[in-house]
């Protein structure tokens, strides 16, 4: 989240699309509930099911899975055809007025650039015009017909109300309204927020979809404002901290990035992420890049990173390609991996296509599950009758099923959607003989050390000098750990326009990523979490609940990063003059008395640096301010375009029906052999979609009594038509199959789910719940994924399980 | 004849014939109204935060056993927490049954061992179970690290390896996770943030 739960409460309009927050994040939707009670705020829902936050929003327009581009491209085409922008916020503040290379093109729906056997682009047109000064040339009367905005308009002008209609299935006047409803917060002093979830990200083009509300948002000025803001709502309780921490195939702490193998030179792979401005009076905050990776390694391996051999730079792997997950069970499938370790990590569930993700799964020599539940993943191997139909004899795998500990039974922070960190505290003891997490991996890690220590083997160096400064080496501790990752000084770390005046002493733990070095001085295992745990203590654990601005900021409730700032770009909240656009949603504002910015929350900008300085609010984008045109950061365009899912109703793009290579994403990455289990419409005729209830958390819910009670039994929806047409009742069981594999399950039949007109023919869709599978209290059902395709988000490689293929059929 | 109280409604509710036991004297002694105690009163609290989705309630959990050496604490009550700001006491259906999952039957207690090709587990201890995955993870490294690349650029990866980390475990356990994983060389490592 850009804002975070609380601040919903200061909205004017709330949209959820991609979501279904009232379900699955009840207790935060109570902040929309309050925004509408005390601020006259309304909610839209946009979904292709009539939703439990459909139910209580003021406007819902069904829309087809997977289409969301369409629309919200369409909202772009109405802002900019309809003039309804907040216009000194999208020239003051994004790439409006900047000019982007005669090279680049767009034509039938593909960039310049494609290369149709890679399905991926050769992106070097995909750039701004850069002047003899070495930044970007601009036009401020926007007039150019390379400028951004000029190009924008006439990329959407062809999503036109009818466009929108035809591809998404969503009546235009539904459409229409919900667009003029939108358009009333481009006034400054209104605000919309953008709720979303899954429903966003599990598509071919996921990212895409984001980065079209991203778009209207900025559009509206809505971006940097209490109340404002691109919100997802992350699915697990540190989901969010994870990913700040890195743990990701390519990622490095605070979203620092591994090098490629072309990268052997240490300065190199510094200077191309530490981006120099592309504008004058530019902070272009990455440009620190060398002492968040410094520090970083400082703090991996000690001592043993020092200048001479680039802060053991070589030690850390290189990447040829991504090895996300699809991409490693498709290793696996190959036969190239041999081990597989599962911490709290269910994928024979929440993989895509679980018949490639099972056969994977059997040619491992050895995996390792780490949990505080019997998963199904933990049981692949076992014969689960018609739910896991497999072979023990037939698998060779060795499986090792450690018990962990749950959340009542440990120390330790958890970073929330709105990055707050926070403290919890361990009830009692865990059940039987169950470690927790840390103890696990310490206890497999020292003894491969050991070995490695004794006997030596492969490149021991970053195993034997990895920092183990532990008072219990087989149990390190959350209160060391944390101190670890928020950092400290290593020396006397001093200020740099006074080398006399130490601002930290050595050894004192650091108050913030403002005073890390590239010289080796202090250590810091994650930048954007430094001063969480800082001379001052624990942050992370602080309780005071006071709200002294009235706009639910709390700044001494916790910790959120980065810097303990609670909305980012608020500097996006004030004109170019440092007044804030709302006076009564006052974040932060420029008090020319002190020469520094404040107010209610951490200025996310230089805090000294007066408005007729001219720096721009987006301090993290060379630039300063924000983009429409995604550059070379996206893998299928500069500009989101609607592309079908990789399984659709329709034989081609509406948009682009001659042009096959544009039918779905042209850069979504396919494997060779999974093309053959894609399904087609004469077949598999109807859209399904899966989703989550409000009863149950994935796979784990399964397992307690009184989730299992609420809702213990598998079930789809379908649609009235699609019932009646099918001779379909209410309670009957249906078969629901896809070109994977099927699920049996009871039928609801709803008019949740409408039957929609999409470019000339009537689309059904049927809706999955995942929640079910062959391990747990509930009754046992069948693993949905089951039914999914093997294909990701061509950025994220996020799998497309919000919008696929299936038949129907009464059992 | 001693009866107590709760026996003398269950006489009386046997029969009408019965019920003329109190007319012959049979009646309980002083009826005492039993005040059961309020079992929070005598439990310790802990803060804590829900484990599902990432609203991050607050949590109180209420947990009997005074923590000595031989008193092990049980969780007997959880509720939300009414200070938290965010959820300000309220929780969903699965966060109001969060009891049940820490005590779900399904909690795994020890640690197992499916050797290749069998139908069953079978209990190991940590020390050997540590053991063991450390040779398996050691000599495929070994076998399989990839130090260069056919170019013959240093790039120091192990992938025959992977590892997926659980995004529902704390910032603390994330942390060395990732430090480890690199430090072997992973690259073939993610979280549920993928999917």
């Amino acid at each position: 989240m850009t804002n975070h739960w609380v601040d919903i409460k200061n909205t004017d309009l709330v949209l959820i699309m991609g979501g279904n927050a009232a379900e699955a994040h009840p207790c935060g939707f109570k902040w929309v509930t309050e925004a509408k009670a005390h601020r006259k705020a309304k909610l839209i829902v946009v979904d292709p099911r009539f939703t439990r936050s459909a139910a209580v929003s003021d406007f819902y327009a069904p829309i087809r899975a997977g289409t969301d581009i369409a629309f919200l491209g369409g909202v772009i085409n109405y802002l900019l055809s309809h003039d309804r922008i907040h216009h000194e916020y999208v020239n003051s503040y994004t790439d409006f007025s900047f000019l982007v290379k005669d090279e680049f093109g767009f034509e039938d729906g593909i960039y310049t650039g494609y290369n149709p056997e890679k399905r991926s682009y050769d992106k070097s047109t995909w750039g701004y015009q850069i002047g003899s000064d070495g930044f970007v040339v601009t036009d401020p009367t926007l007039q150019n017909p390379r400028c951004v905005y000029q190009m924008m308009k006439a990329h959407y002008s062809r999503y036109t109300p009818d466009m929108v209609s035809s591809i998404c299935g969503t009546p235009r006047d539904d459409f229409l309204k919900i667009c003029g409803m939108i358009a009333e917060t481009s006034a400054p002093d209104k605000a919309m927020t953008v709720m979303y979830a899954l429903g966003w990200t599990q598509h071919t083009q996921g990212s895409q979809m984001i980065r079209t509300a991203a778009m209207v948002q900025m559009l509206l000025g809505n971006i940097g404002v209490a109340g404002g803001g691109m919100n997802a709502l992350r699915g697990h309780s540190n989901i969010q901290g994870l990913t700040d921490l890195g743990l990701l195939s390519n990622l490095l702490p605070g979203y620092m990035t591994l090098p490629g193998d072309g990268e052997q030179d240490y300065q190199t792979y510094i200077d191309k992420r530490a981006f120099k401005p592309l504008r004058p009076g530019q902070l272009s905050y990455w440009q620190n890049y060398g002492k968040f990776f410094v520090s970083t390694m400082k703090a991996w391996y000690g001592d043993a990173a020092t200048a001479e051999n680039n802060w053991a730079y070589d030690w850390l792997p290189k990447l040829d390609k991504g090895y996300d997950l699809l991409q490693v069970f498709e290793n696996m499938h190959q036969g190239k991996v041999n081990g597989y370790i599962c911490q709290g990590f269910n994928p024979l569930g929440s993989a895509p296509c679980k018949i490639k993700v099972s056969n994977s799964l059997a040619k491992l020599k050895y995996m390792v599950i780490i949990d505080p539940l019997a998963t199904e993943t933990s049981e692949f191997w076992q014969n689960h009758g018609e739910y896991n139909d497999v072979d023990p004899a037939k698998i060779q795998t060795e499986v090792f099923r450690l018990p962990s500990t749950c959340f009542a039974e440990e120390d330790g922070s958890l970073v929330n959607s709105g990055r707050w960190l926070q403290w919890h505290w361990k009830a009692a003891d865990p059940p039987g003989d169950a470690k927790n997490d840390q103890d696990i991996m310490a206890g497999i890690f020292l003894r491969i050390r050991e070995m490695y220590r004794k006997d030596g083997g492969a490149f021991p160096d970053p195993i034997l000098n990895l920092t183990w400064k532990h008072r219990q080496p087989a149990s390190p501790s959350p209160e060391e750990l944390a101190k670890e990752y928020s950092g400290k000084a290593l020396k006397d770390v001093t200020d740099p326009k006074d080398a006399t005046k130490v601002l930290v002493k050595a050894g004192e733990q650091l108050n913030g990523f403002a005073e890390l070095r590239d010289d080796g001085s202090t250590s810091c295992g994650c930048w954007i979490f430094s001063g969480a745990w800082s001379e001052k203590g624990n942050l992370m654990a602080r309780r005071d609940n006071s709200d002294p601005f009235g706009i639910g900021q709390t700044l001494n409730w916790a910790f959120s990063w980065p810097a303990n700032r609670r909305i980012l770009y608020n500097r996006a909240s004030c004109d170019p003059s440092g007044k804030p656009y709302d006076p009564t949603r006052k974040v932060i504002a420029w008090d020319a008395a002190t020469g520094k910015w404040g107010g209610a929350d951490i200025p996310d900008f230089k805090p000294d640096s007066a408005p007729e300085d001219g720096m721009s609010p987006f301090i993290m984008n060379p630039e300063g301010v924000a983009r429409f045109f995604a550059l070379d950061k996206m893998a299928e365009g500069p500009f989101p375009e609607h592309y079908e899912p990789m399984e659709s109703p329709l034989a081609a793009n509406p948009l682009h029906p001659k042009n096959d290579k544009a039918r779905a994403n042209p850069a979504a990455r396919v494997f060779k052999d999974d093309w053959a289990t894609f399904g087609k419409p004469d077949k598999f005729p109807y859209v399904c979609t899966t989703y989550r209830l409000t009863e149950h958390f994935h796979f784990w819910t399964k397992h307690v009594r009184l989730d299992a009670i609420t809702q213990p039994e598998q079930f789809v929806e379908i649609g009235e038509e699609l019932a009646r047409e099918k001779g379909i009742k209410a309670g009957d069981h249906v078969r629901v199959k896809s070109n994977r594999g099927f699920i049996v399950a009871v039928a609801v039949v709803t008019k949740r789910i409408r039957t929609l007109d999409v470019a000339g023919k009537k689309v059904h869709t049927v809706g999955v719940p995942i929640h079910w599978g062959f391990m747990g209290i509930a009754k046992n059902g069948y693993l949905t994924n089951t039914l999914t395709p093997f294909v990701g988000d061509a950025n994220t490689q996020t799998p497309e399980f919000k919008a696929f293929l299936v038949d129907v059929e009464k059992v | 004849m001693q009866v107590t109280r709760r026996q003398f409604f269950r006489i009386c509710a046997a029969g009408v014939g019965s019920s003329s036991l109190a007319a012959l004297g049979f009646a309980p002694g002083e009826a005492l109204a039993e005040v059961r105690t309020f079992k929070l009163a005598r439990a310790s609290e802990t803060r804590s935060t829900c484990p599902y989705c990432s609203v991050s309630c607050g949590l109180l959990i209420y947990s009997l056993g005074d923590g000595a050496k031989n008193a092990h604490k049980e969780i007997i009550h959880i509720e939300g927490d009414p200070d938290h700001p965010i959820n300000r006491g309220t929780l969903c259906p699965k966060g109001a049954a969060l009891l049940d999952f820490v005590h779900s039957p399904n909690r795994l207690r020890r640690p197992e061992y499916r050797a290749p090709g069998s139908k069953e587990w079978k209990p190991i201890s940590w020390d050997d179970a540590f053991s063991r995955i450390a040779r398996l993870m050691k000599d495929d490294r070994d076998k399989n690290f990839i130090a260069t690349n056919e170019k013959g650029e240093t790039v120091n990866r192990w992938v025959s390896t992977g590892m997926l980390a659980a995004s529902a475990s704390s910032n603390e356990t994330g942390y060395l996770t990732q430090k480890i994983a690199r430090s072997l060389g992973m690259l073939a490592f993610d979280n549920q943030a993928r999917v």
